[in-house]
């Protein structure tokens, strides 16, 4: 299946959940891989992908990646890519949180490799993912103040006691 | 057998050699740096390059050690990150004295190209352990490599037991 007949399969079972399409410009891999629907629900990321993966016909079996975005507009996003292996065919989903209250349902239960990508999304970009099994900082220490790749995100001038400025 | 078994003429069998104790001994030690395992980011390749067979940095006597109470020198090949520069400054202080540090590399000199946004880099391996030798490169060669242990050797060379370090 091409990317936009999934996405009216998915409009079709989900009505307004599903928000609009964003056709990726430049070439046609581009399109296949990251033209994206907008989740305008966020609360129903997780029963949507549980619907992609379980679905006969569209059989998602792998997150190819969840990344987080800051639009700068004080809000905040999280992309899934996802990709069927057996069907061979792709689509994006994207959903958009305020900066403030920046609350995902987790999607560890439909892909259980979602765990660490969840986790980098929380340490770099302070997305806190809701049910997640264990929702710790992956790569920087626990006890680092802010999250990194925010926007708004001020660098520290000491951190146990070394300087961090050039 | 010893000197005083051949108290008539004790140099006659031309087996003996006389020499400077600081002398001796700063000969077998720079002759012996034993280097500790220990590779932190892409510098360690070029570590690794040099001690392979091509750039042989076994013929300088480096052998590298598992463990920080077996080592002479530390090579701080590549970024250190404030999470590791604890973990560096840790194995420092566990090294036997005398000990000595060859910075290599730009990240390791003064944080290379994450001196402006890299909020996670500690902006040169100084400012949290005393360095003996700065190898410039990004990352240097092992031809650079080299020319940075050749200098440490000159440095212990120059050692005396009745001083302290020049």
């Amino acid at each position: 299946m091409t990317n936009t007949e999934i996405y009216d399969k998915l409009k079709s079972a989900f009505g307004p959940v599903i928000g609009e399409w964003h056709e990726q410009t430049g070439g046609e891999y581009m399109k296949r891989l990251s033209s994206y629907a907008d989740v305008a629900d966020t609360s129903f990321i997780r029963d949507v992908c549980l619907y992609l993966r379980d679905e006969p016909g569209l059989e998602f079996d792998s997150l190819l990646l969840l990344s987080s975005v800051d639009n700068g507009d004080k809000t905040l996003s999280v992309a899934y890519h996802l990709e069927s292996k057996t069907m061979r065919h792709y689509i994006a989903l994207k959903v958009t949180v305020p900066l403030d209250n920046a609350i995902v349902p987790s999607v560890t239960e439909v892909w259980s490799h979602a765990n660490w990508q969840e986790r980098e999304a929380w340490d770099m970009m302070g997305i806190k993912f809701l049910n997640h099994p264990d929702m710790r900082r992956i790569l920087l220490d626990d006890d680092w103040v802010g999250h990194p790749l925010r926007k708004d995100y001020v660098y520290p001038d000491y951190y146990r006691g070394m300087k961090v400025p050039y | 057998m010893g000197l005083l078994d051949k108290q008539d003429n004790p140099f006659e069998s031309s087996n003996i050699v006389i020499t400077g104790a600081d002398t001796l001994l700063n000969w077998a030690r720079l002759s012996s740096l034993w280097m500790m395992g220990f590779g932190l980011a892409c510098c360690a390749i070029e570590m690794m390059a040099a001690s392979a067979s091509h750039y042989d940095i076994g013929r300088f006597g480096v052998i590298p050690r598992p463990s920080p109470r077996q080592s002479d020198i530390m090579l701080i090949s590549g970024t250190v990150t404030l999470k590791m520069a604890t973990r560096t400054k840790l194995l420092y202080e566990q090294m036997p004295d005398p000990k000595y540090i060859i910075s290599m590399g730009s990240c390791s000199n003064c944080g290379g190209p994450y001196w402006e946004h890299g909020y996670h880099v500690l902006k040169g391996v100084d400012r949290v352990i005393p360095v003996d030798v700065y190898v410039p490169g990004c990352p240097p060669r092992p031809e650079a490599l080299l020319e940075g242990l050749i200098k440490v050797q000159e440095k212990v060379r120059k050692q005396s037991l009745g001083k302290t370090t020049v």
